[in-house]
């Protein structure tokens, strides 16, 4: 296959045959692809690129360190559905994008990062700072290569944009060589990308797309099932249109939310371990179940051999490698789900289906998420209730990994694609804080919300130090349990109570705050919260609030690892707080 | 079960090393895998065999696909093929017992390669049976040393075997 990324801007006429170094030709390249904005942290061997960098127009963010800059680019791709760009320098610097670049492979985000790497001659001899950064990174990028010939230079970023950007979007890393960024070379009309192994499906198989059309129409109790590929492949309106039209309920991954509003009656909200109990006694019985861009994660099906298992499946994904994966597949369509949606939709047919929509509303009055109301301490629960009502629900969210991630997922009630940033397939620590720069810097006028755990905000809570030089006005809601309460919630309910290694001593959130020059609050009564939260919500400047909540809150219901969907704990605890 | 699977890929640095790592880090049993040369300078071609069933196979040809630099896979289980395994072997020979392996050698279509005063270096081609046949038949002998390529195979056009 040929094909080209076109020119987005005019800045190539003059480049035409200039003799230029590489580095110039990197940075020709990247604004002739519309890049504007980058996150990166300069080194020894990026020098000749930084160098080119200094007068280029493009605004550039340095990280406090490079798994920040990393996360950054890919929530700035995931909040603005461009490529995120990070560069870093060869060994150390390349080595500390690793987090970064695995958490955007697992969710599919569309990174490409440059890294420099040490003179050509010197690969392999454990020269200073020599890391194999491509050995490193090649099972946590969708792709990666060395260029070792300045000539390839151009054609291999751009090569790097289009894998990134298309088909299943992943990361991509371009190592550089910093004798490849001095040399000199002409540059001439774009150049052609050269992939054969490479193949974009975007239209889905008629025959297979008529299939799903009669199982639907057919179908007594369907449950549309969707994943962060509806959000990656911009098809909300699609599903929407789809859902109502069809009368389907629709359940979303953690990824996937967003997709589908969940103010609209026909939302499910999430499933899985964390899931509404309504979601998964919904999987459980439904006798079609139209999977859209998801991939059927361990999380999501509980025991596989038991998930949904009265259902037909249709699974409409771009990569075939997802389907029959984990769970057999009766009818897969391999493409783009806008494409596949936008043909299904002609042709399918509205059904009532009242006895599975009460039997569903059943299930939602019996089983809603619910937590202590009247409990004395401040119930996480209820902080991000608070966010939600005061924001209108119209903030762009981000989180780290843990409880508060899934009270997240579970309480704030998303409306829009991109809204929920999160960490969910590599479930990383510390996505937050930085995601949340990478975000308000692809969305200037959105308000941004960190919405954080104590322990995922102390692993990279120096890029608030970022957030300031920058003068973004992120919000950091710090659910400050004192605990890594994931772990100790499966410590409480799975190893007896033994509290091993999950509590460390935290410092004065707000005074760590100040201290990095932005606005700190503590909240410890209850009935301050919507005080404080309207007192952040007034702060033009970063703001992190340490809300002191309920030490000993589980995230319920809970289906425990390796059982069934319907196999949920916690419900018993749901039913008596409603 | 044994699957051949056979995969066109570019002729690129690391493209052998993110084939076996994919292999390793999904936990999918190579047997064997050869990688040569083909008609077109541009692409090597890689002819791997591997142990599992029918959905595991499955996953190896979506994900081997899945590769950027991996241009075509195909997969020849159930269709005819032509299958060659090459072997070296070098085999205990003392002059008292030559005659009796060079007829052993004659019947298996092998060719000696090298001759020392104690051994013969014997060069062995076919499907990987005849291999293991020719390795039971000269272990009573001695083995003093084996190398094998694995199994390299193309679909078969004749009805036969020829
Ligand atoms: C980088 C990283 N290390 C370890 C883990 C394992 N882990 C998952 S949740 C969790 C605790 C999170 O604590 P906190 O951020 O305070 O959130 P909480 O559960 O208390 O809301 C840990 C250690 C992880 N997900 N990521
Ligand atoms: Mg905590």
């Amino acid at each position: 296959m040929n094909s080209r990324i076109t020119s987005q801007s005019g800045t190539r006429g003059q480049a035409q045959q200039e003799s230029l170094t590489g580095a110039e030709i990197v940075v020709r390249t990247l604004l002739d692809l519309g890049v504007d904005t980058m996150f990166g942290y300069c080194g020894g061997v990026v020098l000749p690129l930084f160098d080119k960098l200094f007068d280029a127009p493009i605004r550039f963010i340095v990280p406090r360190h490079e798994q920040g800059g990393c996360h950054m680019a890919d929530a700035y791709a995931r909040a603005s559905g461009k490529v995120g760009v990070v560069v870093a320098t060869s060994g150390p610097g390349a080595c500390n994008l690793v987090t970064g670049l695995a958490t955007a492979m697992m969710d599919s985000s569309q990174v490409v990062a440059l890294t420099g790497q040490v003179r050509t001659e010197l690969i392999g001899n454990d020269a200073f700072q020599e890391a194999d950064t491509t050995g490193i990174t090649r099972p946590i990028t969708k792709y990666n290569c060395l260029v070792k010939d300045v000539k390839d230079l151009e054609r291999t970023i751009r090569e790097a944009f289009y894998i990134a950007s298309t088909g299943r979007p992943g990361p991509v890393l371009v190592d550089l060589p910093v004798d490849v960024e001095v040399a000199r070379y002409h540059m001439g009309e774009p150049a052609t990308i050269d992939l054969p192994g490479y193949k974009v499906r975007t239209k889905g198989h008629s025959r297979q797309i008529a299939m799903a059309a009669q199982a639907i129409n057919q179908s007594e109790r369907p449950v549309l099932y969707v994943g962060g590929g509806v959000i990656t492949s911009n098809t909300s309106e699609q599903l929407r249109a789809l859902a109502r039209k069809a009368n389907i309920p629709v359940t979303m991954t953690l990824m996937g939310l967003g997709s589908f509003d969940q103010t609209d009656p026909l939302s499910l909200d999430m499933l899985g371990m964390h899931g509404a109990a309504y979601a998964n006694y919904a999987v459980q019985e439904c006798d079609l179940l139209i999977a859209v861009g998801a991939r059927f994660d361990d999380r999501v099906t509980g025991k596989v051999a038991t998930f949904a298992p009265h259902a037909k499946v249709i699974h409409i994904d771009i990569d075939p490698a997802s389907i029959s994966k984990s769970v057999r597949v009766d009818i897969p369509v391999v493409g783009d789900a806008r494409c596949i949606l936008e043909e299904l939709l002609e042709q399918v047919e509205h059904r009532p289906r009242t006895a599975w929509f009460e039997k569903i509303a059943q299930w939602k009055q019996r089983y809603p998420f619910a937590y202590d109301r009247n409990s004395p301490y401040i119930k996480p629960q209820y902080v991000i209730e608070e966010i939600w009502r005061q924001t209108r629900g119209q903030a762009i969210v981000t989180t780290g990994v843990g409880q508060h991630q899934m009270w997240t997922a579970q309480f704030y009630k998303f409306r829009h694609p991109r809204q929920l940033i999160t960490s969910g397939g590599l479930g990383t620590m510390g996505f937050g804080l930085p995601a949340a720069i990478g975000a308000q810097i692809a969305r200037p006028d959105a308000l941004v919300i960190d919405i954080d755990g104590d322990h995922s905000f102390n692993m990279t809570m120096t890029e608030l130090a970022t957030a300031v030089e920058h003068n973004l006005p992120i919000k950091v809601c710090i659910m400050n349990n004192g605990y890594m309460g994931m772990v100790r919630q499966w410590q409480e309910l799975f190893y007896g109570k033994r509290y091993s290694k999950s509590y460390l001593a935290n410092p004065d959130y707000a005074n760590v705050a100040r201290a990095l020059g932005a606005v700190g609050l503590t909240c410890e009564k209850k009935e301050e919260v919507p005080k404080v939260i309207e007192e952040m919500l007034r702060q033009e400047r970063p703001c992190v609030v340490d809300f002191k909540v309920d030490r000993h809150e589980n995230v319920w219901p809970m289906v425990p690892a390796g059982k069934s969907l319907n196999e949920m704990n916690g419900l018993d605890i749901l039913e008596r707080l409603i | 079960m044994k699957h051949i699977i056979n995969a066109l890929v570019e002729n690129k640095p690391g493209v052998l090393a993110h084939v076996a790592g994919m292999f390793a880090a999904r936990g999918f049993n190579i047997d064997s895998l050869v990688v040569g040369r083909t008609e077109d300078p541009r692409f090597s071609r890689m002819t791997i065999v591997v142990i599992g069933d029918d959905r595991v196979l499955e996953q190896v040809r979506k994900q081997l696909a899945k590769i950027i630099p991996v241009v075509k896979v195909q997969d020849f289980s159930g269709q005819p093929v032509v299958t060659r395994d090459l072997m070296l072997i070098t085999v205990a020979a003392p002059p008292e017992k030559r005659a009796e392996l060079f007829a052993i050698i004659e019947v298996f279509r092998g060719h000696v390669v090298d001759i020392g005063p104690k051994s013969l270096t014997i060069e062995v081609s076919g499907p990987e049976s005849k291999i293991e046949a020719f390795i039971d038949v000269c272990r009573p002998y001695g083995i003093k040393s084996l190398a094998r390529t694995g199994t390299i195979a193309v679909p078969r056009q004749a009805g036969a075997e020829l």
